[in-house]
């Protein structure tokens, strides 16, 4: 573990430095990443003008759903960061058998493919998420006693080890598929389940859509779960969905590593 | 032995006209399009149905939002009006949107490989435009039958169809939709010529484009945001940037939002557009290419 450890200081330490030798272009990248971001937020913004809150009685208003928001800023500018840059290069390694070479190091083939590279550059947005939480848990009815505080960072991790998985069986899709260009299209509508709250899917094929978003593929819980605990008391309900979201990351983590390898078995180099 | 003459020179009474002959190009081009889009057809399929996704979270989100509000309507749209808007817009961005071209040209520049349309006799914009032609069609093939069925099961959001003249505007309009798009990406992406990577640039384009498009959210709901300007709303001023007509302005003209003379005024508005930016992408092509240099074999 240490090893693996080390050589992924060596991957990030070399990224870091590939971007700083490029300042301007970190930069260009970081303000684009805001830019993106701002968007969503200035829409976000033009629907409160609209209504007092997301869904009648469901309680997020404004300063609930930016502290939803910016917990999912976080959580998805961490797989950004770390997974996403990696992933991404694998459609092409695929097409053109540079996965041999990743096969033959003497390391896991899973951590190569999806660690390599890291986007530091996609750190901006989480830090915008941290500034509106910050900006909205002030502003919560209920103010996040201690416990939520500890529980927070925990649900996050959750979070992000529930896409990780995801990410890793799409990758295991593109082994299978022979090209994958699609990756990043599919890895943006299925996470665009989780940018809004669980509540807004109701009725007939809310309901439905939202126990598959929560007990088939996750990603209901990837934001939610966090969310919540800041924005609603901590009791009852709100353990058993921790608890669900433990339960998840762990299944994610485990189901994404048997696809995987499971996908290499089949592999076929597409080399001469 | 009986002599036959022989010439080079070329026989001017049965040459195919050259009209003709470059329709043969371009039909050529587009084949050799059609089979390369053909080839990884499982990412294809994938990439179509994905996009649907989307649209499912907006309904979500726009049926929460009206519960929460005692409006009737926001900026004209029932909860109705704005499923369907989204769904046609879906329609819209089908023809409109050029995902890779201009990251494809400014590539294509970068490495090289554009040398070949300086040497042989087809025109690059129009291979350009043959490719996204055929990207299309074998888009729409397989769209059709998601698009059929979501139009169908959702047809409950959408008004009474509009009457023959303005459903023959809605059509121009997507086609223009579908020129706009292509020759704004395609100038883009020709800015490789001045700069090395324009994939920032290109990502500030779709910014703008994803927000005053209308994809987003119907421009008329810009229209309560002042800009400083007296008596003019940021949707009075979107409406005369090319960016709405790609998505807002078919939509709005099946939805009946926009009729008259304004319809007539926006339509001319779309066609200068369409044309401003085929001679920017033709003046950009012109200029790129006298000063390109490329080494090696």
């Amino acid at each position: 573990m240490s090893r693996y450890l080390a050589i992924f200081r060596t991957f990030a330490r070399a990224c870091l430095v590939r971007d700083m030798t490029f300042r301007a272009n970190f930069l260009l990248e970081c303000l684009t990443s805001l830019g993106w971001m701002s968007m969503n937020l200035a829409f976000y913004l033009l629907v409160f003008t609209f209504t007092p809150e997301i869904g009648a009685g469901s309680g997020w208003t404004k300063a609930p759903f930016f502290a939803f928001v910016g917990t999912g800023l976080i959580v998805n500018s961490i797989v950004q960061a770390l997974f996403m840059p990696s992933a991404e290069e694998l459609t092409e390694m695929v097409r053109t058998g540079g996965l041999d070479a990743v096969l033959v190091q003497p390391l896991d083939a899973q951590f190569l493919v999806s660690m390599h590279r890291v986007d530091f550059s996609s750190f901006a947005n989480g830090l915008v998420g941290v500034g509106l939480v910050a900006w909205a848990v002030p502003r919560l009815e209920h103010a996040p006693g201690p416990i939520a505080w500890l529980v927070y960072p925990l649900t996050i991790l959750c979070g992000v080890a529930i896409l990780y998985g995801l990410v890793i069986m799409l990758a295991a899709a593109t082994i299978l598929m022979g090209r994958n260009q699609s990756l990043y299209d599919f890895w943006f509508y299925l996470t665009n389940f989780s940018r809004y709250p669980a509540e807004i899917y109701a009725g007939p094929w809310g309901g439905p859509l939202r126990a598959v978003c929560t007990f088939v593929i996750p990603i209901l819980l990837v934001v939610n779960v966090p969310a919540r605990v800041l924005a609603r008391p901590l009791a009852g309900e709100a353990w058993w969905a921790v608890g669900t979201a433990l339960l998840a990351a762990c299944a994610s983590l485990a189901l994404s590593r048997a696809v995987f390898q499971a996908a290499l078995a089949r592999y076929r180099s597409a080399s001469s | 032995m009986s002599g036959r003459s022989v010439t080079l020179e070329p026989d001017r009474h049965v040459a195919p006209p050259r009209l003709l002959e470059g329709l043969r190009v371009w039909c050529t081009m587009l084949a050799i399009c059609l089979e390369e889009r053909l080839v990884y057809r499982g990412d294809f399929l994938l990439g179509t149905a994905m996009r649907f996704l989307p649209i499912v979270t907006q309904i979500f989100l726009w049926t929460a939002v009206f519960s929460a509000t005692s409006r009737a309507d926001i900026a004209g749209y029932t909860r109705d009006d704005v499923v369907a808007y989204y769904l046609l817009t879906m329609l819209t961005r089908a023809f409109s949107s050029m995902p890779g071209l201009a990251g494809g040209i400014a590539r294509s520049i970068r490495d090289g490989s554009i040398k070949k349309f300086l040497v042989q006799p087809v025109d690059f914009i129009g291979f350009l435009l043959a490719a996204r032609v055929a990207h299309k069609l074998v888009y729409y093939a397989v769209a059709i039958v998601p698009f059929a069925a979501v139009f169908l099961l959702c047809r409950g959001y959408f008004p009474p169809p509009p009457d023959a003249p303005t459903v023959l505007v809605f059509l121009a309009s997507l086609v223009l939709a579908f020129l706009l798009g292509f020759f704004m990406e395609a100038t883009l992406g020709m800015l490789g010529f001045w700069v090395l990577e324009v994939s920032s640039i290109v990502f500030g384009y779709m910014l703008v484009q994803y927000l005053l498009s209308g994809h987003m959210f119907p421009i008329d709901m810009l229209a309560g945001i002042p800009t400083g300007m007296p008596g003019v709303s940021v949707a009075d001023l979107v409406q005369w940037l090319p960016f709405g007509y790609t998505a807002y302005f078919p939509a709005a003209v099946w939805l009946g939002k926009i009729e008259g003379q304004e319809l007539f005024r926006a339509l001319a508005v779309e066609v200068g557009w369409v044309v401003v930016m085929a001679l920017a992408c033709r003046a950009a092509w012109h200029r790129g290419t006298r000063r390109y240099g490329a080494f090696g074999g």
